[in-house]
């Protein structure tokens, strides 16, 4: 319980910023004729805000299981290095571990990561709540904007622009960290430029490869490297 | 339109890939080994990419030679990054850009 009582105020901004993501994911998916099902098991299990939205458009596309791998793996790559970040933190709590593991999201990297965890308080359970917290926040936010979606009486049109919003968002944070903005360019120019040669359908697994290809390329030549990046 | 097998295939994939990327570095790199060069490098230059990649993903419908020209999600784009800009409040960016294209489309560009 003290672990729980020094976890919960870390997690109160997040709290904010998931209920408002949360509910717009559960509207949303509601806009997009899901019922409240759908973000709410998706919520639970997939824990990944950016994932999840771009599931629900997924859903209303083509059959390509391949594609929602890949692209699943291209947008969570990152959590690749939180986990190298975290390989000693998250080792050694038991089977608490698993669920750590499970749950580091960005935010809930961020916390875990950077907290400073007062003495006295056990440092596994101190995580495990925050994760806990955390999803909990994200899960109900998406689980009732599931359900009072149907209860909104006003237009929804356009409310879909939140993704959008969200990952211009996203970008421009991560812009703001970079000193080098090669590689934030080359997604954006390959993106564009798979786009107009394979159109809207089918664009993304050659955007995804080119844009491993090329950034592989400059790494292989060290004068142009690029990246201080975060 | 899938069928409710097909969705959670799909669903399950989502749960996959987000698992792997999750659970992957704790399986491949043992306690206390250095993670090799090509990885870290990676994940200093791959987020931006991938950014930069969904924000083109989220406009892939958007047509520039018929309809509005992608006006609205020009304007509200541009909103949000100054938006962003000002507060550096990722809410107020995102709530901001969201509703100025709800109004762009229902009442300007109808």
């Amino acid at each position: 319980m003290r672990a729980l009582r020094a976890a919960f105020p870390y997690t109160l901004p997040i709290f904010a910023a998931f209920w408002f993501l949360g509910l717009t994911y559960g509207i949303y998916m509601h806009v997009c004729g899901f019922s409240f099902w759908y973000p709410m098991l998706m919520s639970a299990t997939i824990f990944a805000g950016s994932a999840e939205f771009v599931a629900a458009d997924m859903l209303l596309g083509a059959f390509n299981p391949l594609q929602a791998l890949i692209m699943t793996l291209m947008i969570n790559a990152r959590h690749l290095f939180y986990g190298i970040s975290m390989l000693d933190k998250y080792r050694g709590n038991g089977l608490k571990d698993a669920y750590l593991i499970f749950g580091m999201c960005d935010e809930t990297f961020s916390i875990n990561y950077t907290a400073n965890i007062p003495a006295g308080v056990d440092r596994g359970w101190f995580m495990f709540f925050v994760t806990l917290l955390n999803h909990f926040y994200w899960f109900s936010g998406a689980t009732l904007g599931g359900i009072f979606g149907s209860l909104l009486n006003f237009n929804t049109d356009g409310l879909d622009f939140v993704m959008t919003a969200m990952f211009v968002v996203i970008f421009l944070e991560q812009w703001l960290k970079d000193q080098q903005h090669t590689s934030a360019l080359l997604g954006l120019g390959i993106a564009w430029l798979s786009l107009l040669l394979f159109g809207a359908d089918s664009f993304l697994i050659p955007a995804m490869l080119a844009i491993l290809a090329v950034l592989t390329w400059f790494y292989k030549k060290p004068l142009k490297r690029e990246g201080q990046a975060g | 339109m899938m069928t409710f097998a097909q969705q959670i295939i799909m669903i399950g994939m989502v749960v996959l890939g987000t698992m792997l990327t999750r659970f992957l570095p704790f399986l491949l790199f043992p306690a206390g080994r250095p993670t090799p060069k090509y990885i870290q490098y990676l994940g200093r230059v791959l987020p931006a990419a991938v950014f930069g990649l969904l924000v083109v993903y989220c406009l892939k419908n958007v047509s520039l030679f018929s309809g509005s020209h992608g006006l609205p999600e020009m304007l509200s784009i541009v909103l949000v990054v100054l938006l962003h800009l000002w507060r550096r409040q990722m809410l107020l960016s995102i709530a901001g850009g969201t509703l100025a294209y709800m109004l762009l489309v229902q009442l300007v560009f109808v």
